[in-house]
Order: structure tokens, then sequence, then C-alpha cells
């Protein structure tokens, strides 16, 4: 035999195994990112003080409610809760209307002002002017601070979700806008009516970015409204139970004992459960919304 | 944006002049214009508090009544170790995350590629992308359970022999910014692909038969066939990245950082976010939040030219 078809028959052999280990790699892939998920709710599900033991996998070790009893037991996540929802949707809706009109707007090439608009616009991707004068803003000069309105009002656009939209729309056919004007339909009619109903797959992967992030964010509640406890979202309340476990973490064994006698819930048990409930509405969303958010991804990198 | 045959038909007002063209337009005006001044005022009206990094500024004098300091702040910023050290941080933890994001999502995304089984292939990637929709703060809570002293990772290390003693990977400084990385890739390793992804798609399916029939192999088909067509989207977002070299993330360094490791955890954010907000000075937490900025826009102007030199799409 000479070399050049060992090599050949190295190479067939290779390209024959690469599909088991291809999938293989990829089974123990979905493995990593499922384990940590499925570990937080077997912990959420566990004896308090049996928790601290350590070394729970994908099954708890001593079933028990009691972490869920004693936070549905406490009116705060509900109020929690309430302001977390409200927010997201509420936010969800005026992001929409305001950007896909905007979005309709500097699609239309005949208008004016496109291009002066556009760019100031898309330069608000890259320069930003920083926490702290962002924070003066908010706070001082338009005195947003300690309300509910925090949440929704310096959060109504996105440059990006607008050139999702935008890029969208421009793939349309042009003769639809451009009938209904000959009809003697506004622009405004002519987007309400015509345009918008066309959108609806785009405006599905916009609505899925911006309630999410909404629903993920806790550093506004730190900022804005770190003292109105009515106003508190459910993320700030797990952010806040982290804080107190990783101290009790630091101080290690000790705190276990101390704890153990005390109460049947532990700091551990009662963040997996928070965890569980915060990432719940996302986890029950997500499969049904998950073929829009590809194709706006796919739309967003044209320009993006 | 491909030029279409119907523009013609709506365009001609041009002769009509300015103004009047732009009262004609009124209805599209009133879609525009309120998004345009909210911006103006909640992306750039911040802008002018730039002004209190030259200031001694507190709020009870306002911007209008702060005496002016000239580069003082500044000074003081650059005498400050924990300063310098959190330039460290951002730019160790910006370059981790930079080297590990890109080589792992290209990487998930030709093994993605190679799948011939639909279904399998979505699984996979509808798994892969759902932590990308969960919280920083999840994550963090996941990632405490995940390495804590009695956790998986230090039982699978001391299981395999690799580790006599349980690592306290969230108590030493020297573990965080790969910690901080390796979280990062599993986040956002799946979301990431995405892009690739649709590159890859569009590359003309005959390049792969004509490799075949010149007999290479599958490796040589990614090598010479699938890298080289992802190569404009790498380079894409290889400038974009490099523009947001400052950007380490905030979040998982503020949740995940502790007394024990700050020295490793605090990154320019992190320090804006303490001086700024907790101990109230604003004046030099602006100013090495205008730093970051100033050198955010150099590195991706820089990148952009680069760029444009070796003849790569550039961003802008």
């Amino acid at each position: 035999m000479t070399t050049a078809t060992v090599k050949n028959k190295n190479r067939i052999k290779r390209d024959a195994a690469f599909p088991v280990i291809n999938t293989i790699f990829l089974v123990l892939l979905m493995f990593v990112t499922v384990y940590p998920v499925i570990n937080t709710v077997a912990i959420s599900f566990n004896d308090g003080t049996d928790a601290l033991r350590g070394g729970i996998g994908l099954w708890p070790r001593v079933f028990s409610t009691k972490a869920y009893d004693s936070l549905l037991g406490d009116k705060e996540i509900y109020q929690a809760f309430w302001i977390s929802a409200s927010k997201t949707v509420l936010l969800t809706v005026l992001n929409l209307l305001f950007t896909s009109m905007l979005s309709f707007a500097l699609s239309r090439k005949e208008y004016v002002l496109r291009g002066f608009i556009t760019t100031v616009m898309v330069l608000t991707m890259y320069v930003n002017a920083g926490l702290i004068p962002n924070y003066l803003l908010i706070t001082q000069t338009l005195n947003l601070g300690k309300s509910y309105w925090v949440y929704i009002i310096p959060c109504l656009f996105s440059c990006f979700n607008m050139i999702v939209i935008r890029t969208y729309i421009c793939g349309l056919p042009e003769a639809l806008v451009e009938s209904a004007r000959i009809d003697g339909a506004g622009d405004i009619r002519a987007f309400f009516q015509i345009i918008l109903p066309l959108c609806l797959p785009v405006l599905a992967t916009v609505a899925l970015f911006v309630a999410v992030g909404s629903w993920n964010s806790w550093f506004d509640t730190y900022l804005y409204n770190g003292s109105k406890k009515n106003l508190y979202t459910l993320q700030y309340l797990l952010k806040m139970k982290l804080a107190t476990t990783q101290a009790s973490a630091n101080a290690a064994k000790s705190t276990a004992d101390a704890l153990a006698s005390t109460t049947q819930t532990t700091p551990i048990t009662i963040r997996c459960a928070i965890t569980v409930i915060s990432a719940l509405p996302i986890m029950i969303v997500y499969p049904f919304l998950q073929k829009y958010f590809v194709t706006g991804m796919a739309l967003g990198s044209v320009k993006g | 944006m491909t030029a279409r045959a119907g523009k013609t038909v709506l365009k001609p007002v041009r002769k009509k002049g300015f103004w009047k063209t732009l009262w004609g337009q009124k209805q599209l005006m009133i879609m525009s214009v309120p998004m345009l001044l909210y911006v103006l005022l909640f992306n750039y009206g911040p802008m002018w508090g730039w002004i209190t990094a030259f200031q001694d500024f507190t709020p009870k004098r306002g911007l209008a009544e702060s005496p002016f300091v000239g580069w003082a702040n500044f000074q003081w910023l650059f005498s400050r170790p924990d300063f310098i050290r959190s330039i460290r941080n951002t730019l160790a933890m910006s370059v981790i995350n930079l080297v590990f994001g890109t080589v792992s999502s290209i990487l998930l995304a030709v093994l993605l590629n190679e799948v011939r089984n639909k279904t399998f292939k979505k699984t996979v990637q509808t798994v892969t992308y759902l932590p990308h929709f969960l919280s920083m703060v999840i994550v963090v809570g996941m990632a405490q359970n995940i390495f804590a002293s009695n956790g998986p990772i230090n039982k699978l290390l001391q299981g395999i022999g690799i580790i006599k003693q349980p690592v306290f990977w969230l108590g030493e400084g020297q573990h965080f910014w790969w910690l901080v990385g390796v979280i990062n890739v599993w986040k956002e390793v799946g979301w990431n692909t995405i892009i690739y992804i649709a590159a890859m798609t569009a590359i003309d399916p005959s390049l792969y038969e004509a490799a075949a029939i010149d007999g290479a192999g599958r490796f040589q088909r990614i090598l010479h066939v699938t890298l080289p067509g992802i190569k404009s989207t790498f380079m894409v977002l290889l400038i974009m990245n490099i523009g947001h070299l400052m950007e380490a993330g905030f979040e998982i360094q503020y949740l995940m950082g502790n007394g024990l490791v700050q020295d490793f955890s605090e990154t320019i954010d992190v320090f804006v976010m303490k001086y700024g907000i907790s101990k109230q000075k604003y004046s030099y937490a602006t100013a090495a939040g205008m730093f970051k900025s100033v050198v955010a826009i150099v590195l991706l102007l820089g990148a952009n030219f680069i760029a444009k030199k070796l003849d790569e799409d550039t961003l802008i």
C-alpha cells in the first residue's frame, strides 16, 4: 500500500466517525446547558437543612415544598410579581407602538428627514453618556426616581429593534403603501391599516426582546426604587436573596448549623425557589416564540 | 437597501422645495419627530452631564453653580490603584470573553452545520438558546450552586482525581476572570451561533460539491469552504466587539463579586457604581465613565479604520 491510500483510508474512517462524535458532543452540550437549571429546581424542592450538605444532582434528596410554602405565604412576592408582570406588558406595548411607527417613517424613502433622524438614532448604539449622567438626568432633572414610571419611560427606544423592524418593512412590496396613498389614505392610516398587520411576525420577535429585557432587569429597581418596597420586582427580590446567601456562604458551616436549629428553609432553597418562580414565565413562553426570534436576529444582522 | 422601480412615483416632490415637502410629510413627522425628541432627551441629554467630570459637583449646587476643577478628577482617578485595577480587570475579562465567545460560537455553528438530522439540530438549538433569556441574577444564582465548595463541579473534579481538596471557586480571586468567561459561554454560545449559521446557509452548496469532487474530506470542506464563507460576518462582529472592549459587563461582576475577590472582579462599571451611587462622588464616577466612553469610541473607529485598510467589510 502506498502512503497516499493509507491516508485516504484514514480519512474515510475519520469522516465516518465524525457524525457519531459530533452527536455525542452535542448531546453532552445539551446536558451541560440544562444541568444547572434542573439542579436549581431539584434544590428548590429539597429540604433546606439537607440541601446545605450539597451534592444534590438532578433530583431532590429529601423532598420538601417548604421553600415554596414560605415564599408564597409572604405577600411581598405577589406584589413583586404584579409589578414585574404589569411593567413588562405595559412597556412592551408602548415600546412596540413607538418603535414601529418610527421604523415605518424611516422606511419611507421620500421622507426628507430620514437620513438625519436615522443617523441620530444609530449613533446611540455607539455613544453612551454613562451611568452617572443618566442617573442624574432621571433622578434630578426629570424627577422620575422612586416611581413606577422609571420602569417604563426611559426604556421606550432601542435602536437595534428599530433596525430589525425597518429592515422587515423595507422588504414588503412598496406598492402596498402607494396604493393606499392613491386611495386617499394618509401615512398614518397606511401604517396602521396596511403595514402594521403585515408586521406581526417581526413584532413578535421584538416583543420577545423587549419583554425579556424588562422582565429580567433588576438594576433599575436597585438604582431608583431601592427604598420603595412596594415597587420591588421579582428579579430584585432574587438579587437581594443572592446577597444574603453569599454572605452566609462565606461564613459556611457555622451558619448552616445555626440555621438548621431554627428553621427548615435555608437561604439556599429559598433562593432556588425564587429563581424557579422568576424564570418560569420565560420558560413557558419561550418554546412558542422560538421560531420568531431566529428570523428577527437574521433581519437585524443585515444592517446591524 | 435595494432601489425599487416604484420609488419614483412618490419622489418628484423634491422640486417643491424643502419646507413645502416637509409640510406634505407632516404625518411622517408625527410618527418620527416625537421619538427624535425622546432620544435627544434620554440618550444625548445626559451628555451634558459630562461637564460634571470637570467640576466639583454636588446635586445641591447643580451643574451651573458647581466650581470647575479642570482635570483634577482625572488625575485623582489615575492615582487610585483600584481604578487602575478596574481597567486591568475590564480588559482581561473582555479579552477572555471575546476569545472564548468567538471560538466557542464558531465551533458550535460549524458542528451544527454538519448535522443532517433536522429535528436533532432544532432540538440542540432550542436548548442552547435558552440560557440567553435567563437574567444574570438567575444565572449567578445557579453558578453559586454549581461552583459551591460541595457542588457538582468540585464533586466531578474530585471524582476523576484532578483535585484532592474542593476548590473555593467563588472565593479565590485568581479563578474569577475564567469563571466569568465560562459562565458567559454557557449563557450565550447558542445564541451567538444564530448569526454564523445564517451566514453559513448563504454559502453556495455547489462549492461543497465541487470540493467533494476534488477529493476534499469533511474537515477540508469545513476549512476551505465553511470558514471562508463566514469570514465577513466574523470581521464585522470582531470590529463591533473591539468597539465594546471596555464593556466587560457589569451585572455578572457586580452580582458574583464579593469582598474576597474584589481585586479581580471590579470592572470600570463596578467602580463607577461604587463611587457614583454608593459613595455619591458624582464627579469622580462621571470622569471614570467618560474615560471609558472615549476609549470605546477610539477603539471602534480604530478597528473600523484597520478593517478598511485591510479592505474588509466595515461597520460605519
